[in-house]
């Protein structure tokens, strides 16, 4: 057998990469003349040292999440899904009509109203790629990145025009109502003579990103349209000998995908800014892409890189406020664990597989 | 509408279609090797911040076009390793270096220049002049001719002749010599240059190198030609549109020109929407204007302007059949 | 008197794959100005011997001597530039050029290719002339036939001067008017003093084309003999070794009602090729149809279509009521549901998902069944019980439900389609090549499985390629050719003979 036993393909390759990943980020802070373990440490304590420093860290992992799934539904079927990006804009448009124009009597009504929303506005926004690569055969990767643009282009001209109240400045729709504020993670956690993640944005949605994680795995491993998928994925001449239509599995898992990367939006649109501004996405849909290969496309894995990205980005823009490192160093490191983890993984598995017959050679042959 | 500010807006529409044709010939390049490449947006972005900076320390446009090419063709070559040698995912490669690009640049700039992420303004030698083609002046007073050839065709930069230059020997190159015979060929059917005893892996990493020196002509464009330095992000999504553009062209060198004109007027037009609303008498939406080449892009990948048929191999590693 | 050096010569060549020993100690010599023909069965090691003399593959051990030179061949230049053409079973061709194009591909003059371009177009003209290799140099290969690409292919090599010709199965595609051009071709490159090098598995191309014959099995070199002194028995015997072959042991079979009706059954693919041209035969209980015809003849379509996921016309019907054969996808579900059950032809790419273990693998298909669900769930406890079961009775090695099934061998892998299609007592078998790339205590165990069924009362079609699986399982024989039923034969009153010219298209009568 040529294949690395499981753990290692699990545990020990993605950690590879992200070592890798890390060393070539130490070499570029080096390269700027700053402390590479200075920096590190600037993170640590910036990202995970207070309960002020979670709350960032836990609301951007919770945007993670949400892309992160979002990419490794579709990846579960072969489809490359570069458009959460727009997928989340249109989550975020989703989320702002069911705030503004339907009235909430309390905010846990209005989460799961703003959850269906932002799902559907999402699924609608990958439904036009799905439908293209399946019927037309039309390049998947290029028509979402074209529909990423194109969403921030109609978000754009909605906010410039139809949503922007009257007399505002802002290119921005109106404030929710304060029915629809999610409570954040300091009213939760706060008792009276201890005031906890205090002004940190982390909220309810994180609750629900958990529990998309798990909805997810049920879906991929424990139901029977997951199957469809991951069969479909894995071979689609084997799937359509099984009677699996590739067109439903296609429309399925993109629509899925587009909703997960739509429900981003409770987190940054409704727990956080309470209004839908312009480029609040931030790119987490991209960064969807390096959790969802860092994770190997499991829940569990995902789970774990979303929270390490949040961990990179709050420690990132910690490391702007104190010193001369700017945020987009998260960027490079992202760039690099998407090249490490996604493009360069033979180039890390080659090794470790050397490694791994080494000692293979030792123990008696036997299958 | 006149005929000076039409004048006005097709010479715009060659200067913001310039990056374009260079990054879509670089797509060309790479494609139709079978190398999928959507990090041309990240290779210009790169090539721009570093042409930018060298040629503000030297004083010199020419050798900040040369650290441009030389900064795009190191993404290319990860773009090659990962792609070529490790037969990794094309289209995530290429994700990841736009990423590279966009991080680094700033990353680099902020620590370079301590300006927010850009290089200082550029002046003087460290940007290309316009080229003021001969009898210039000597013909603008002729009606008609006079004026197009004074203010369309003279007056650019040299990179822009080059890069129209390259049209018709990207064409040659492509359908008239061996070079292009192989390159198409490995882009088609691998196992076809493979077993004539051509190197497939050799082919391949001269077309990604040609697609890291046009998107390293395009950055420097942008950054010491059409604008005086480097900005962040200063790439904009040229890179999508040129990857549009090279799908809307089907693959070949002189459609590329003219879809590149195309999206390149439409870019000049978004930002002259007075004399959209002057012209046509209704005010069409500048967002629209900004999204059309992408809107353009799904009609013709949905096959409803002729089928895109991309070369049979691109996007597959070569694996050597038993 | 001095023999001339042997054109090509292989002394003691040697290749392992891991554990696995592709080449043994081969040596060869083909004498230049004949056709020196290589037979053997699937996977005794020809087409790795063809792969190192190409340069594909590095040999671990022996010598290459090419017209009595030793000569190292690191690389396909080194092929090419010692005088070795090779036209693969699968064209290299480029399908959006030319002809010519695809000619001077690799073997250009000069860096422009005008020169090369009327270069190739002269030599091509003498070419077809000397030879009858008749082809439109401005023609693109995606808009012309079998036949004339792998004219195409012999040109190529000529047009790069080769000496020796090896050609790697050329007939398994072509028609057999095709094929007997094709051997025209070859006789006239022979009587020029080319030497050519035929490999194939079909014993009558041996006998009808060449001077010499080699026979490989197992990696091994059992005989190289004077084509003119041996006869076919002879050589299949040398083919096959001690084999003990397919002497199934079955009872009369005892048909009973119609369990399948197939009238003008007609498949068009997806580029518009009609594959399958009114296809009509039916199926009883308790019987085994076996169809034979040489592949590509439209036996995959045909199965294809009757398993519900290829779009077909005309009429089936399966115990008297009609079937949907509009070819939507989810019909294949339907079906299995109906108690048909289909191994398809190609296990690796359709009948099973090789990164699934094997318990998912079981329920492909399956895996809507009441059984393996909960609730709104999957059941994948109940699916892995199953599959233990499964994999017990059908004795699976390893029999382990969790393990890939990439990772097992060629029989266990068809054990685990065979134990998913015939464990659910399925009324109609639609059963695929099911022995290929199987090793033998596989075969024999799967030919009794297809037997007891049949034994059980079920009906059975069988689609082979191997003429002696088809003479040894059926009770009846349908010989499809050129997407058509040439006609039905005995098993016990016809024999490989008539069976092969109906393959080729002919019957006894008109030949």
């Amino acid at each position: 057998m040529n294949e690395l036993p499981k753990w290692a393909e699990v545990v020990l390759v993605p950690l590879m990469s992200l070592l890798l990943a890390a060393v070539l980020s130490g070499l570029v802070i080096l390269a700027i003349g700053e402390s590479p373990l200075g920096a590190f440490q600037l993170m640590v304590q910036g990202a995970l040292g207070s309960t002020y420093g979670w709350g960032y860290t836990l609301y951007y992992a919770t945007n993670f999440i949400f892309t992160g799934l979002a990419v490794a539904v579709a990846f579960h079927a072969r489809l490359f899904n570069i458009g959460g990006e727009g997928q989340a804009i249109l989550g975020g448009l989703g989320v702002a009509f069911v705030c503004l124009y339907i009235p909430w009597p309390h905010w846990s009504l209005a989460i799961v109203g703003a959850t269906i929303g932002a799902a559907l506005f999402g699924a609608a926004w990958a439904f036009l790629p799905a439908l293209l690569q399946a019927k037309r055969g039309s390049h998947i990767v290029i028509t979402t990145i074209m529909f990423n643009f194109m969403a921030a282009a109609l978000l754009n001209y909605l906010l410039i025009g139809l949503l922007k109240p009257a007399g505002s400045m802002d290119t921005a729709t109106a404030k929710f109502p304060p029915a629809t504020h999610l409570p954040s993670f300091q009213d939760m956690f706060s008792t009276a003579d201890n005031i906890m993640f205090r002004g940190a944005p982390a909220n309810v949605s994180f609750f629900v990103a958990i529990m998309a994680c798990i909805a997810v795995w049920i879906l991929l491993w424990h139901t029977r349209l997951g199957y469809e998928i991951r069969a479909f994925g894995h071979a689609e001449s084997a799937a359509k000998y099984a009677g699996i239509s590739p067109t439903k599995i296609i429309m399925i898992s993109m629509m899925i995908s587009g909703a997960l990367a739509g429900m981003m939006a409770i987190n940054n649109v409704m727990g956080e800014a309470e209004r839908l501004i312009l480029g609040s996405v931030e790119g987490a849909g991209f960064i969807g892409i390096a959790v969802a290969l860092m994770g190997r496309n499991h829940p569990i894995g995902i789970f774990i890189a979303a929270i390490l990205f949040g961990f990179l980005y709050q420690g990132g823009a910690e490391l702007a406020l104190w010193t001369a490192i700017p945020r987009e160093l998260i960027v490079v490191i992202q760039a690099l664990v998407i090249l490490f983890t996604g493009a360069l993984d033979n180039m890390v598995r080659m090794p470790l597989k050397k490694l791994f017959r080494l000692f293979r050679r030792t123990e008696p042959a036997g299958v | 509408m006149d005929s000076l500010t039409l004048l006005l807006i097709l010479d715009s529409t060659v200067r913001l279609a310039i990056p374009l044709l260079l990054a879509c010939l670089a797509g060309l390049y790479s494609e139709r090797a079978g190398i999928f490449d959507i990090g041309l947006e990240g290779k210009m972005l790169a090539a721009a911040f570093m042409s930018g900076a060298v040629a503000f320390t030297s004083g010199s446009a020419w050798l900040g076009l040369l650290a441009g090419i030389g900064a795009s063709v190191m993404l290319s070559l990860v773009h090659g390793v990962a792609s070529i040698t490790f037969r990794g995912n094309q289209l995530i490669s290429g994700v990841a270096i736009n990423f590279l690009a966009a991080g680094l640049t700033v990353v680099v700039a902020q620590s370079w220049f301590g300006q927010g992420g850009r290089t200082p303004q550029l002046t003087g030698d460290a940007r290309f002049e316009p080229i003021t083609l001969p009898f210039a002046d000597a013909i603008s007073a002729q009606p008609g001719i006079g004026p197009i050839y004074q203010e369309l065709l003279s007056g650019h930069t040299s990179i822009v002749y080059i890069a129209l230059l390259l049209v018709p020997v990207t064409w040659v190159l492509m359908y008239r010599t061996r070079f292009g015979l192989r390159l198409r060929a490995v882009g088609e059917n691998p196992a076809s240059v493979d077993t004539a005893g051509i190197s497939v892996v050799r082919l391949r990493y001269m077309a990604v190198v040609i697609a890291g020196v046009l998107c390293g002509l395009a950055g420097a464009y942008l950054a010491t030609a059409l604008q005086a330095g480097f900005v962040k992000d200063m790439s904009a999504g040229r890179g999508f549109i040129a990857l549009a553009a090279l799908i809307f062209a089907k693959w070949r060198p002189w459609h590329a020109l003219f879809a590149c004109l195309l999206f390149g007027f439409l870019q000049a037009m978004a930002l002259r929407p007075d004399v959209i609303e002057s012209t046509i008498g209704i005010s069409v939406n500048g967002q629209l204007l900004d999204a059309l080449p992408y809107i353009l892009t799904v009609v013709i990948l949905a096959g409803f302007v002729g089928k895109a048929i991309p070369p049979r191999a691109g996007g597959e590693p070569y694996v050597k059949e038993r | 008197m001095t023999n001339p050096a042997p054109a090509l010569e292989l002394i003691g060549i040697c290749k392992a794959f891991g554990p696995v020993q592709a080449n043994k100690n081969i040596s060869i010599r083909v004498m230049p100005g004949t056709i020196h023909g290589i037979i053997g069965e699937n996977g005794a090691g020809k087409s790795t011997l063809m792969s190192i003399l190409y340069g594909f593959y590095k040999a671990d051990a022996g010598e290459i001597y090419v017209a009595g030179r030793k000569t190292l061949i690191p690389d396909s230049q080194a092929a090419i530039s010692a005088g070795i053409g090779m036209v693969f079973q699968h064209f290299k061709l480029v399908e959006n050029f030319t002809v010519l194009e695809n000619l001077i591909l690799g073997a250009e003059d000069g860096f422009m290719l005008g020169k090369s371009i009327s270069k190739a177009r002269r030599l091509l003209k003498s070419l077809s002339e000397d030879y009858g290799l008749d082809v439109d140099p401005d023609a693109k290969i995606e808009d012309i036939g079998v036949g004339m690409r792998q004219r195409v292919e012999i040109l190529k090599a000529l047009y790069r001067q080769a000496d020796i010709l090896i050609l790697d199965e050329p007939t398994g595609t072509l028609t057999p008017a095709e094929a007997d051009q094709l051997f025209r071709i070859l006789g006239r490159l022979k009587d020029e003093g080319k030497t050519i090098v035929l490999i194939t598995h079909k014993l009558r191309e041996i006998m009808d084309v060449t001077d010499t014959v080699s026979v490989m099995r197992a990696g091994e070199m059992a005989a190289t003999v004077k084509t003119s002194e041996v006869s076919p028995p002879e050589l299949a015997e040398i083919m096959v070794g001690r084999k003990v072959l397919l002497s199934v042991v079955k009872e009369p079979a005892t048909p009973g009602p119609k369990m399948l009706e197939v009238r003008d059954l007609k498949v068009v693919d997806n580029y518009g090729v009609e594959r399958l041209k009114g296809a009509t035969f039916d199926v009883r209980a308790g019987e085994i149809l076996g169809i034979a015809g040489v592949a590509g003849n439209g036996q995959s379509e045909l199965l294809e279509a009757l398993a519900g996921y290829r779009k077909a016309t005309g009429s089936v019907k399966y115990k008297g009521n009609n079937v949907d054969l509009s070819g939507v996808v989810s019909n294949a579900m339907g079906r299995r549901t109906d108690g048909i059950a289909h191994v398809p032809e190609d296990r690796q790419s359709e009948g099973l998902i090789m990164d699934f273990m094997a318990w998912e693998n079981i329920a492909l298909g399956y895996h809507l069944d009441p059984e393996y669900r909960n609730g709104m769930l999957i059941d994948n406890g109940a699916i892995r019980e199953d599959t233990n079961q499964k994999m017990d009775r059908f004795d699976v090695r390893p029999q382990a439900s969790q393990l890939e099934v990439k990772n097992f061998s060629g029989g266990n892998q068809q054990k685990i389609v065979l134990a998913r299609e015939i464990e659910r007592n399925p009324d109609l078998l639609l059963i695929g090549q099911p022995t290929r790339g199987v090793d033998i205590g596989a075969i024999e165990f799967i030919h009794k499985q297809i037997v007891a069924l049949r034994d059980q009362g079920k009906a059975i079609l069988l689609v082979s390629v191997e003429l002696d699986e088809i003479l040894s399982l059926s009770d009846r024989i349908a010989v499809m050719f050129d997407g058509r039923i040439m006609g039905e034969r005995d098993p016990k009153e016809t024999d490989e003979g008539e069976l092969g010219l109906m393959m080729a298209g002919m019957t006894r009568g008109a030949a």
